[in-house]
């Protein structure tokens, strides 16, 4: 679905040969995708490693709450869109384990670092869907400010992530209208209906606004990002960007956010918004939100539940192998 | 209503395809790895689009504006009228890989069968269904095959479940007076007329598994009738939770 700033450690620059790091910079400031087999600083591999992978995660992560609809579904109609919606999700996690496997690492690797623990992936997931309209309030803000995130991506100095990304927004920018199509209808129905547009809200909207990641004033390593061109806006101004795209949006819908600090500047031409709650975001980070553990147990159990089906595979691959092998030696 | 017999007929093909997609939409984000999630996913799109097609036949068969989803969730267990093997859990990937391949064996051959009836929604829906069936029927075959020349365990857990949904099968060939009637119309066909087909389907990839096919046992029915497993209940109620609650909203 989406990555998000997460204040990873800063990687050290460390000792790279200064010509080829000028020659890199270089090419970078001219605008030229740096492709797989390119020289590279370690950092730039490393900090791309880290980002395209937690970006890969948080798809796969991110399937299961919306999963947690599919079952319950209202329509037949509504449950097709929603499978379909989740099967691109899928999609998107595999296309970015694929980029990341360009830059040397596994997917395995990746997999192990995310069962582990030692992975992050997006905040926004750690948060439970409790009605029907979560569905479209997922759709609505959270692929809403996942686009906000990714269209700079598209732009990403590194090719494979750069095109994985021109794909995904496509994508992602289908999924919010559909979200946004699911509320409307839900609008236009009952008092109930109503309700839980309201509700699901009131709780997704504060963090929708964390998935830009910290404040400005807390994030510490975005310098280097911008000068190599993987990160282009800052998480506040991309923050403001949805909050501007999405507060005309909830008046159409004809719900209210819960944002008392919520204004138009007629002057700036932004809305003013309230600070969300960064102890919050801190903790949910952290695994202490409400579905940090369920999410993991989750995921654990499909990969542990999985593993016969994965060695079968392998194995039956691995006599074919050696049959076709076998067949040829037969023949020299 | 006119053709009660077509009516049933598509209701009883509505409701397979409805039951086995929501078994399969179980698998959605919990699949032993992406492409499989993907997979499996996809299979159960497929279905929901042959559901929806059939039971909005039906819905102008009958003509009492009752549309698809209030044909879908708008009845109760002894209403519906899919076969027991679709109804089956997903007890591990074998068993939804074994129920699939034993399904699509029967449903690619019946919709290319069917392609020639003489309803022209039903041929219709056929010509878009059968090559769907293909992939479903390749897919399935293919992990079968897989699992069952794999390794000791995957070889002894698609072993279970064939010899568990063996009894299932049968249902599947049976062919009753709505049936019949069609099948005299050109409308429906007689699926003991594709029997030679599924058999040799099986056969093949069961050899090609290294699995035997399980000895011709007592086959369990009723789904057709509306008596089903203990399981249809549980696989009703969340789905039809939304609708039952709220029956004035739409979605």
């Amino acid at each position: 679905m989406y990555t998000q700033a997460l204040n990873n450690p800063t990687v050290e620059a460390g000792v790279e040969d200064e010509q080829k790091l000028a020659a890199f910079q270089a090419r970078i400031d001219r605008e030229e995708k740096i492709e797989p087999n390119d020289w590279m600083p370690a950092a730039y591999r490393k900090t791309l490693v880290r980002q395209i992978s937690q970006h890969a995660h948080s798809e796969v992560v991110g399937m299961l709450p919306e999963g947690n609809w599919v079952t319950r579904a209202p329509s037949l109609k509504r449950k097709a869109i929603l499978l379909a919606k989740i099967q691109d999700e899928g999609g998107h996690g595999l296309y970015l384990y694929s980029a990341a496997e360009t830059l040397g690492v596994s997917r395995e690797e990746l997999v192990d670092q995310l069962l582990s623990g030692k992975a992050k992936y997006s905040s926004i997931f750690n948060y439970p869907t409790l009605n029907w309209a979560d569905v479209g309030a997922v759709g609505w803000l959270v692929d809403g400010a996942a686009i906000l995130n990714q269209i700079p991506l598209c732009r990403c100095s590194f090719g494979p992530y750069s095109r994985a990304m021109t794909r995904i927004c496509k994508e992602e920018s289908f999924h919010q209208r559909q979200g946004y199509d699911l509320l409307i209808a839900m609008m236009k129905g009952t008092a109930a209906q109503q309700e839980m547009v309201q509700d699901a809200v009131n709780r997704l909207w504060w963090p929708a606004l964390m998935m830009f990641g910290p404040s400005d004033k807390d994030s510490k390593h975005s310098a280097v990002s911008m000068k190599w061109k993987i990160k282009r806006f800052t998480n506040d101004e991309l923050r403001q960007k949805f909050v501007d795209a999405t507060a005309p949006q909830a008046k159409v819908l004809g719900i209210s956010l819960p944002d008392p600090d919520l204004k138009l500047n007629e002057e700036t031409g932004h809305w003013e918004h309230g600070e969300p709650d960064w102890d919050e975001f801190y903790n949910t980070i952290q695994g202490n939100g409400i579905c940090n553990r369920q999410r993991m147990k989750d995921r654990i159990k499909a990969h542990e539940e999985g593993a016969w089906v994965r060695e079968a595979a392998q194995a039956y691959a691995a006599k074919q192998a050696a049959k076709k092998s076998a067949a040829l030696g037969g023949r020299t | 209503m006119e053709d009660t017999a077509l009516f049933t007929y598509c209701m009883r093909l509505a409701d397979d395809s409805a039951i086995l997609s929501q078994r399969l939409a179980e698998w959605c984000g919990h699949a032993s790895h992406l492409e499989e999630d993907i997979a499996l996913t996809n299979i159960a799109l497929d279905l929901i689009g042959h559901a929806r097609e059939l039971y909005t036949r039906a819905g102008q068969i009958e003509g009492k504006g009752r549309d698809e989803d209030a044909l879908c969730f708008h009845r109760v267990e002894r209403e519906f009228n899919n076969l027991l093997l679709v109804e089956q859990p997903n007890d591990d990937f074998a068993y939804a890989i074994m129920r699939q391949f034993l399904f699509s064996a029967f449903m690619h051959p019946f919709w290319e069968a069917v392609m020639n009836s003489k309803d022209e929604q039903l041929a219709g829906l056929a010509a878009k269904a059968e090559k769907e069936a293909a992939y479903h029927l390749r897919h399935s075959a293919e992990w079968v095959i897989r699992l069952g020349d794999g390794t000791e365990e995957s070889h002894n857990r698609i072993n279970d479940a064939l010899e568990f949904l063996w009894m299932y099968t049968g249902e599947m060939f049976e062919c009753d007076d709505i049936v019949s009637s069609l099948v005299a119309r050109d409308v429906a066909i007689d699926p003991m007329s594709i029997r030679h087909l599924w058999d040799e389907t099986v056969n093949t990839v069961l050899a090609r598994a290294n699995l035997e096919r399980p000895a011709e046992t007592w086959m369990q029915t009723g789904g057709r009738k509306g008596e089903h497993s203990e399981h249809l209940g549980h696989i009703l109620s969340p789905m039809q939770y939304l609708q039952r609650s709220f029956p004035q909203a739409q979605w």
